[in-house]
């Protein structure tokens, strides 16, 4: 469960989030929708701990992560925008490290990463050093580093960037498996498509703001549109006009 | 404690496969500076060893015009041997280094000397090639004898002593011993290893802070459940365990290249034994946290690798600054002075070859100082690491 409540952050005199809430329930994968520089990686960063917001809390299945950081963050798994790995590691050195700095032993975090590695179906790779990898490759190890600690919450910035169909397609297997676990999903697109076709719930952000949020069925009917994607122009839209 | 373990032992491994790492920590210091050093001393030694006076031969154009000055300089132990060409030849012949010095005795130079009027003679040299410079100052000296023991004579002969042309002659007492003549070349020994301390460190500093932003691998290891301080503490002990290996080998290196010199042929001599070597490993490991704080300080602040190298490029010789100013400044050691690191560290490496005697004071303050001045750079560098900013 992930829980904004009423953020704000300013950069100098440039607000990028306002009063921003909305929570991510468990077993539900919710989409962060936005245009370029609607405050969304802000949004990500201030509930992953990396930046303090200016007012307001986010919570961690009920953590506040600004009051007690470590906790929260034991409780969450990140796949960020630029799935960056050390070069000179292997895969599985990458996704061991992470497990072993997330508490693990080093036993327990090398037989983790066995589990993810045959589950993500990366052992072709895994013991190639990370330097020259695909895109596919990179973020699949990304993922599993970010599962490494098995997180109940997992938030991905625009993870589906620059991957090819087949990419695609195993992440959303990935991430359905793990919604149908139980886990709590949150990620962040700016492509339509993408959030209509995994996610249960959308929160709509605009100029730092939340625009609306619910079901894509619900959307459609705030709307009364039939398409998820003139949904989403005329929800940014009618926001600009306020 | 685990988290800080994790970070020192896959930082340790991973920079030892990156190749730039591994050259400038454990090839540039260790192994080319004591080469490079030997090289450079080997070629003064060996002029040192040469006897110039054995094999002086001297090309001459035209000197039967100056027989009593042909007979003087044989009977000093110079082999005269007649130049074939003229005078723009024995130039060329010169310039080109196919002769080192021609002597040439103008045509009226007999009927000069006959009359009493100054008589010149002319000696083509190149000043540039400094191999030859102590075969030229032989030749000038042995002429200017000669010319003086003839003034003296023309002197004597008209009644006037010929003391009167030597007022105030300088008489030289050369103190040094061969452990103080050492210094020069020695003292440029804390110089390489300041230098070489340093360079060990450059890449993991940079990769503290600007190599993981830039490689986006930052931001999901802060978002781990690990404090800042045990990532960032992790970091600075590779960084300093990097540092003190490349300080240690390169000061092996430095100790073997000294042993096989043989610096008794320059007037020199050290206390090389293997336990001065461990001495100086140890009163120079202080300087250590100094070199990793100010690198990770410095790496900290930068928004790019790129920039990150063209600043720590730069700082990388803010420790060896205090050991030029001392050369210019030409400070003798003083226990006010020990609270400086680098400078101190410097002094008692000296001290250590010299086999002087080094108080316990000195060492203490040198080390406290040091470690202190490292700690406070460090402290100031986890400050900016704990700022939001940093990813961004």
């Amino acid at each position: 469960m992930i829980e904004a409540r009423q953020l704000c952050k300013r950069y100098g005199t440039v607000t990028a989030v306002r009063d921003l809430s909305f929570s991510a329930a468990d077993g539900r994968i919710t989409g962060l929708l936005g245009p370029n520089g609607a405050g969304k990686s802000t949004t990500l960063r201030m509930l992953q701990t990396l930046l303090r917001p200016d007012s307001g809390e986010a919570f961690i299945d009920g953590i506040a992560a600004g009051t007690d950081p470590l906790a929260a963050r034991a409780r969450i798994g990140v796949l960020p925008h630029s799935a960056g790995l050390y070069g000179s590691l292997s895969a599985r050195e990458n996704i061991v490290y992470f497990g072993q700095l997330s508490g693990l032993s080093r036993l327990q975090a090398r037989a983790r990463a066995a589990q993810l590695i045959a589950l993500l179906e990366i052992e072709e790779f895994a013991d190639r050093r990370a330097k020259g990898f695909s895109q596919g490759q990179k973020l699949k190890t990304a993922l599993a580093r970010a599962l490494v600690n098995e997180p109940r919450n997992l938030m991905l910035d625009e993870p589906t960037n620059g991957l090819d169909v087949p990419s695609v397609r195993k992440l959303r297997a990935v991430l359905q498996q793990l919604r149908h676990d139980g886990h709590c999903i949150l990620f962040s697109s700016h492509v339509m498509h993408e959030v209509a076709a995994l996610c249960d719930d959308i929160v709509v952000i605009h100029q730092g703001c939340v625009v609306a949020c619910g079901s894509p069925e619900q959307l459609l009917a705030r709307t009364g549109t039939v398409d998820l994607e003139q949904a989403f122009v005329q929800l940014t839209e009618q926001a600009g006009a306020l | 404690m685990g988290a800080i373990r994790t970070v020192f032992v896959k930082e340790f491994l991973e920079n030892l496969r990156d190749r730039r790492s591994v050259m400038t920590a454990f090839v540039i210091g260790p192994v080319l500076m004591p080469l490079l050093f030997g090289v450079m001393t080997q070629s003064m030694v060996k002029r040192a060893r040469a006897e110039p006076d054995s094999d002086l031969v001297l090309a001459t154009l035209n000197a039967a015009a100056a027989p009593q000055l042909r007979d003087y300089l044989a009977a000093h132990g110079v082999t005269l041997r007649d130049f074939a060409g003229d005078e723009q030849a024995a130039r060329d012949a010169v310039s080109h280094h196919d002769e080192k010095l021609v002597l040439q005795i103008p045509a009226d130079h007999a009927q000069r000397w006959a009359s009493g009027e100054p008589a010149p003679v002319v000696m083509f040299v190149d000043k540039s090639n400094t191999d030859d410079g102590r075969k030229v100052e032989r030749v000038q000296e042995l002429l200017q004898n000669y010319a003086r023991g003839i003034s003296g004579q023309r002197l004597l002969l008209r009644g006037i002593d010929p003391a009167l042309l030597a007022p105030q002659p300088v008489q030289e007492i050369d103190v040094s011993t061969p452990t103080s003549r050492s210094v020069l070349v020695l003292g440029m020994l804390s110089f390489f290893l300041t230098l070489a301390m340093m360079s060990g460190g450059i890449y993991l500093a940079i990769d503290i802070t600007a190599g993981e932003r830039e490689r986006g691998t930052l931001e999901p290891l802060l978002t781990l459940p690990v404090t800042r301080d045990s990532l960032l503490i992790g970091k600075l002990l590779t960084t300093c365990a990097y540092m003190a290996l490349s300080l240690s080998l390169t000061t092996i290196g430095f100790f073997v290249a000294m042993s096989r010199i043989g610096l008794e042929a320059l007037g020199m001599s050290a206390r090389l034994d293997p336990w001065t070597a461990l001495a100086v490993i140890g009163i120079a490991l202080p300087l250590v946290p100094v070199g990793a704080g100010l690198l990770t300080l410095v790496a900290s602040f930068t928004r790019s690798v790129r920039e990150a190298q063209a600043w720590v490029g730069a700082v990388q010789l803010l420790p060896t600054m205090p050991l030029v100013f001392v050369t210019m400044a030409n400070l003798a050691p003083r226990t006010a002075l020990m609270a400086v690191p680098s400078l101190s560290q410097h002094f008692l490496i000296l001290k250590l070859l010299r086999a002087e005697d080094i108080a316990p004071l000195d060492v203490a303050l040198s080390a406290g100082c040091s470690v202190l001045l490292g700690g406070l750079l460090m402290a100031a560098a986890a400050r900016i690491y704990r700022r939001d900013s940093l990813l961004s």
